[in-house]
């Protein structure tokens, strides 16, 4: 049965590739023309090709709880950026990025982060391509973040998106800054292949992806967002309608009997609010949504707080504390694994030469047991060198919590990057 | 027009009011300075203070006198509007070990209240795109937002962090940020000959006394020009922590004097920075549209 699977899947995925592959290659084909032939029409101004090529290893403490998986894990990723500037402050950008993994197929992927062209005036900015976008002000969490998917085979904090195809219209005014987006396309979420580490038991099968739209991917979401800053406080506000980026996971039997998890995506309308304050050395933070359309309606919320000592005992040395809570109407049903949670962290910034930062974090669910600890730590080698280093324990994990799956995961993750 | 009026007065009530907080201050920290008993010295300055009051009405003290020169300082270099430069940072440490940064700075100059500015960094390659916005303000703490390229991500993040290191160099980010005359009190010291020119003396107190990390800043003025050419840094123990030094000024469109070069030594830790300034260009048409947060996403 196990034998069996990975040659299913592997048909899948080559499918599936091939699928993901020629809507990117249209995507491609259309913005490289529209860059060449506006580069061809005026005069250039400034274009500039930079970005980072990075050698990875996963490095694990324990044995893979479930068999297909291998221990460890080596892998490369290149990111490139092209980007012109016209004259009038108009640009093109295009940042391809290609992850090539020694264990996991799935996690070697190929994907356009962003793809677009940006009409700059004084009254309003367009841009239209594939875009990235974020919204939120929490450390930990990433709650009302909606436009862009994520990533997820990349890394599990969830802060690594997908390329989001969109036209978006930014109309900044005296009163705030208006934001309107329309997204013609769909991007699926990645899950990590049954060869892979930091997965649930069942593996995602991303091929037999549902949706609730007729559509299915083509369906056009759409989304408008007012921003401001007063004083001390900077907000946000949005509503999004079309289909939602966290899928509900099905259970699926296959016809060699074997049950897998298959993504569900629904039609949903999402409010969000993102909210801060800033108050002598205090950063108040606040996102709250509220959704419908996936099961019951609810709400979620995460806020917390960031004091930072500055220049401590004049050592030049830089430490904020942060601590946030999150919580989940929905409880053990989250999509998010954030349902009654609170996040204790600590970030170093040591203001050296090599710009040498720690940031640490411990999760502690207070509905269960779970808890876990992320660090994540950088330094520059030389000007176009940089390392760095993460780690994640699993400290304790109840049966019902996200965290069950990847109770033996606990890994360290060096990088070293060359940029360019 | 009405609003930059109504500012205006906003300005001069404001400062009127400053002034005496200014007063208020350098008797404040007269008195702390003093090696007498406490009480005795309050008392004594007190009675000084009845004193010399209506006389300083006729003659210039050198608080008054080291106001003066900074705020003819200031006049000298408004009407600027708008400024973009380009620098070179160079951090060295003691064992003569270097590294850059290219960064471009943008300035826009705000009626009634702080210069608003945008530093982009192009160099090294894993801060390319990263940008800072700073609002200056006149009174109360400035606002920042840092703009992290990797994740699309604007923060607003706290000023409290004058006394930090800007981007591991000896500079803090309150010498890079503007100098408004109202972020200090003065007074001026004496009259000297520095580098082949005439100079004022004058020392700089820290309004923001609790987040600055200086208890006083000595700074060399040339007298024709009213540009600093010295500053000699004290740490909140009174002891010298930096020395800068600005040279190669140039002068643009007939009016606006820019330094070529600063060099700020830490004298307590052996590092230094230096600065290379370039391609200074006036009037080059930024708007309030250019340093919103909106347009740090675009910043590059």
């Amino acid at each position: 049965m196990k034998k069996q699977g990975p040659g299913i899947r592997d048909q899948g995925s080559v499918s599936r590739f091939r699928e993901t592959q020629r809507h990117q290659l249209q995507l491609l084909i259309i913005a490289l023309a529209t860059g060449i032939t506006l580069l061809f029409n005026s005069q250039p101004q400034a274009y500039e090709l930079s970005g980072h090529v990075t050698a990875e290893g996963r490095l694990f403490f324990k044995d893979p709880l479930f068999d297909e998986q291998e221990r460890n894990s080596a892998s490369i990723a290149v990111q490139p950026e092209f980007y012109h500037e016209f004259d009038n402050g108009s640009s093109f950008l295009f940042t391809p990025f290609g992850r090539l993994d020694s264990a996991d197929s799935e996690r070697s992927h190929f994907d356009i982060r962003e793809l677009r062209y940006l009409w700059l005036h004084d009254a309003w900015e367009l841009r239209a391509g594939a875009g990235k976008v974020f919204w939120g002000v929490t450390e930990f969490v990433h709650l009302v973040d909606i436009i862009n998917q994520a990533d997820f085979v990349e890394d599990i904090d969830g802060e690594e998106k997908l390329g989001q195809p969109m036209v978006n219209l930014t109309i900044p005014a005296r009163y705030g800054v208006l934001d309107l987006f329309v997204l013609p396309y769909f991007r699926e979420r990645t899950f990590p292949g049954e060869k892979g580490r930091l997965r649930s038991r069942l593996v995602v099968d991303t091929d037999e992806a549902g949706y609730e739209s007729s559509a299915k991917e083509y369906n056009v979401d759409l989304a408008v967002r007012y921003g401001n800053t007063i004083g001390d406080w900077d907000f946000g506000i949005y509503h999004f309608r079309g289909t939602g980026r966290e899928p509900t996971l099905l259970f699926k039997s296959t016809a060699t009997g074997s049950i897998s998890l298959v993504p569900f995506y629904e039609q949903i309308d999402q409010t969000g609010l993102d909210a801060q304050m800033v108050k002598g050395g205090w950063l108040f933070k606040l996102e709250s949504l509220y959704r419908t359309g996936q099961g019951e309606d609810f709400f979620a919320g995460v806020g917390g707080f960031e004091y930072s000592f500055v220049n401590i005992v004049s050592s030049g040395i830089d430490l904020g504390l942060i601590g946030e809570w999150a919580y989940d109407e929905r409880g053990d049903d989250t999509t998010t694994g954030f349902d009654n949670d609170i996040m204790a962290g600590a970030r170093l910034a040591f203001n050296d030469a090599a710009s040498t930062e720690v940031l640490a974090g411990v999760f502690q669910d207070l509905g269960g047991d779970s808890s876990a600890v992320s660090v994540e730590s950088g330094r520059r080698i030389s000007d176009h060198w940089k390392v760095t280093l993460d780690a994640f324990f699993v400290l304790e994990s109840s049966e019902d919590d996200i965290l069950h799956g990847l109770r033996d995961d606990d890994n360290l993750r060096i990088e070293l990057s060359y940029y360019f | 027009m009405e609003r930059s009026g109504a500012k205006n007065v906003e300005r001069r009530t404001w400062n009127a009011g400053h002034r005496k907080k200014i007063d208020e201050q350098r008797i404040t920290h007269v008195a702390r300075r003093t090696t007498f008993d406490e009480k005795i010295r309050i008392v004594l300055f007190l009675i000084l203070s009845l004193l010399i009051v209506p006389i300083s009405a006729l003659t210039e003290t050198p608080e008054e006198k080291g106001l003066a020169i900074a705020r003819e300082a200031d006049r000298r270099d408004e009407g600027f509007h708008d400024s973009t430069a380009d620098l070179i940072m160079t951090l060295r440490n003691r064992h003569g070990n270097e590294s850059t940064r290219n960064i471009r700075v943008r300035t826009l100059e705000v009626a009634g209240d702080g210069d608003k500015s945008l530093t982009i960094f192009d160099n090294p390659g894993d801060v390319k795109g990263t940008a800072f916005l700073n609002y200056t303000h006149k009174a109360g703490d400035d606002d920042q937002w840092l703009y992290l390229p990797a994740l699309k991500r604007v923060k607003r993040i706290s000023s409290r962090n004058k006394s930090g290191s800007f981007m591991g160099s000896e500079f803090a980010y309150e010498d890079i940020a503007s100098q408004e005359v109202e972020k200090y009190t003065y007074k001026w010291i004496r009259d000297e000959v520095f580098n082949g020119q005439e100079c004022f003396v004058v020392e700089r107190y820290p309004v923001d006394r609790k987040n600055s990390g200086y208890t006083r800043l000595v700074t060399w003025i040339d007298k024709q020009e009213y540009r600093p050419l010295k500053v000699e840094y004290y740490d909140r123990k009174n002891l010298h922590l930096k020395t800068l030094t600005i040279n190669d000024y140039k002068q643009y469109i007939d009016r606006y004097w820019r330094a070529g070069t600063m060099k700020m030594v830490n004298h307590q830790n052996g590092k230094s920075t230096d600065l290379v300034w370039s391609n200074y260009r006036f009037w080059t048409g930024l708007t309030e549209n250019d340093f919103s947060k909106n347009s740090l996403k675009r910043a590059r």
